[in-house]
């Protein structure tokens, strides 16, 4: 019965989604149609706010890449033995998951120099840079409590199973374990990176060169109340358009990981 | 047995062998040996300590005291990790939950530890998953998740994956526990035959019609001591313990038969 209606459900929930966007499509089609003038100029930032996207897409996948690569230790050491190794990752965990992005953002941004020297070299330390820090943070910390739950959702037996055909810990945790968790993990990992994603418009705050950063330039440029709307729209339905699919595919994950 | 002149060596042996988890003693002196070739069975009532032994035998659970011997190896002094899984290899194990890796194929279950672990060529891994998917009766399910099977056809993959390590003792741990009451014989049948081939088995078990059909020996296990040892006949018919006799006793069917052979 369920299974039936389920489908059925998530068309139901997809269609509103849909409809007022090709609604919200159709009128900027007829708005822009009718006045060529914005039209044109909309053309013309086009590429400005693109770079500008691009800068977005970077921090995410930077800041997601660098907090799961952390998280993953950080989960580990959550369910170590040793308590010596436990407390401190789940200090940071609580810590980290309870700060808002942006206040981290701004941290990262105040707290590192705008260059650092390695071996009498002066490397620029870009403020996008931080942003990534800035949102790398929240992101390990997350993505831990993923991890460990993933890997607490295991059932002990397995261990047990594997350790009875002469695996060791490590093979364990590589062949029986991760597997497992991989498809337990993945609906929220990609959640979480969706979520991450949309808070990258905060690293405009600290004069980071990305879209909404860029859409507030040319509106200043530009200095029309309609192209003012009309670019802060297109803001909009870029993340839309980013961000909607991986919520979309995760439901469809979701529903096909889950337990039968 | 009897027309055997020499005696069958010695595969399993402990001897005074201590365990507690906590200020909980589970084990409290435990003596058991296995003759190569031998099936045993350990039976007693709920957390008398059954699957603790079978545990401390395969170095899942390590004896506060005591000595433990399988083939010629001190499983009680081994420290590393390495060196019980060396053992492991050499003992299998079947749980009661069966605990199949559910992500994998019954075929992959059944060869990831032969060739990863002992690093044989997968087509004869394959080959003799097979052999040992058609012996328990499941040659038709190779490419099935353990999701999509029965419990008792389950525990007959775990049988199989024991197996595949050609291990010289394999360890039953109530296995029939968790099954449905019609899916029990299936899996009775498959370890009866295995025992009749000559595999060394020691089974925890409740079955005790079954422990009578196939053991050499039946253990006698309580408050983490085996209070008797001996073959089934005995254990089961002449013991002089009133407290096996009760428990025994309390299982439908013996109730009769115990009293039909003291009526003579």
């Amino acid at each position: 019965m369920s299974t039936a209606a389920l489908p059925v459900r998530g068309r139901a929930a997809l269609g509103p989604a849909w409809a007022w966007l090709a609604l919200a499509a159709a009128g900027c089609l007829l708005w822009f149609g009718l006045d060529a003038r914005l039209t044109r100029e909309l053309l013309d930032w086009l590429p400005y706010l693109a770079s500008g996207f691009v800068m977005n897409i970077l921090i995410s996948v930077l800041a997601m890449g660098t907090g799961t690569f952390a998280g993953i230790t950080l989960g580990a050491m959550e369910l170590s033995a040793s308590r010596l190794m436990r407390a401190p990752a789940v200090a940071y965990v609580q810590v980290f998951r309870n700060a808002p992005h942006l206040v981290l953002i701004f941290a990262m941004t105040y707290i590192f120099p705008f260059e650092i020297v390695v071996a009498g070299n002066y490397l620029p330390f870009p403020d996008w840079l931080k942003a990534v820090f800035g949102l790398a943070i929240p992101a390990s910390a997350y993505v831990a409590e993923i991890v460990r739950g993933a890997i607490q959702s295991v059932p002990t037996t397995q261990w047990d199973a594997a350790k009875g055909v002469g695996m060791s810990r490590g093979q364990t945790l590589r062949w029986i374990i991760l597997p497992q968790c991989l498809r337990r993990a993945l609906p929220p990992w990609m959640n979480l990176y969706a979520s991450i994603t949309m808070s990258t418009a905060l690293a405009s705050l600290v004069g980071v060169h990305e879209l909404l950063h860029a859409a507030t330039d040319a509106s200043t440029a530009v200095r029309r109340d309609d192209f003012t709307i009309a670019v802060y729209l297109m803001v909009l339905l870029a993340f839309f358009l980013f961000c909607y699919p991986i919520s979309r595919l995760t439901r469809r994950l979701e529903r096909r990981f889950a337990p039968r | 047995m009897a027309q055997e002149l020499t005696p069958r060596p010695i595969l399993v042996e402990l001897r005074d062998v201590h365990l507690s988890f906590g200020a909980a003693e589970v084990l409290k002196g435990i003596d058991l040996t296995v003759a190569k070739g031998d099936a045993v069975s350990i039976i007693g009532p709920s957390g008398s300590g059954k699957s603790t032994i079978l545990r401390c035998i395969n170095g899942l659970a390590q004896p506060k005291a005591g000595r433990i011997t399988v083939a010629g190896t001190r499983v009680d002094t081994l420290r590393t990790e390495a060196e019980r899984i060396a053992l492991r290899k050499r003992i299998g194990i079947v749980f009661q939950q069966y605990n199949l890796f559910p992500h994998l194929t019954v075929l992959e279950n059944i060869t990831i530890a032969p060739t990863r672990i002992l690093k044989v060529p997968r087509a004869e891994a394959e080959a003799l998953a097979r052999d040992l998917l058609a012996r328990v009766r499941l040659a038709d399910k190779v490419s099935a998740y353990p999701g999509e099977l029965s419990g008792g056809q389950q525990q007959r993959v775990a049988i199989a994956r024991a197996l595949a390590m050609r291990p010289e003792l394999v360890l039953f741990d109530e296995v029939t526990s968790a099954l449905d009451p019609e899916m029990v014989g299936e899996v009775l049948a498959v370890i009866r035959e295995l025992v009749r081939d000559g595999l060394t088995s020691i089974l925890v078990t409740h079955e005790m019609r079954f422990a009578e059909e196939i053991s050499d020996t039946i253990a006698f296990t309580e408050n983490g001591r085996i209070v008797a040892q001996a073959a089934p006949a005995e254990l089961f018919y002449r013991s002089g313990n009133p407290r096996i006799r009760q428990f025994i006793g309390g299982f439908q069917g013996y109730r009769d038969a115990v009293q039909d052979r003291e009526g003579i």
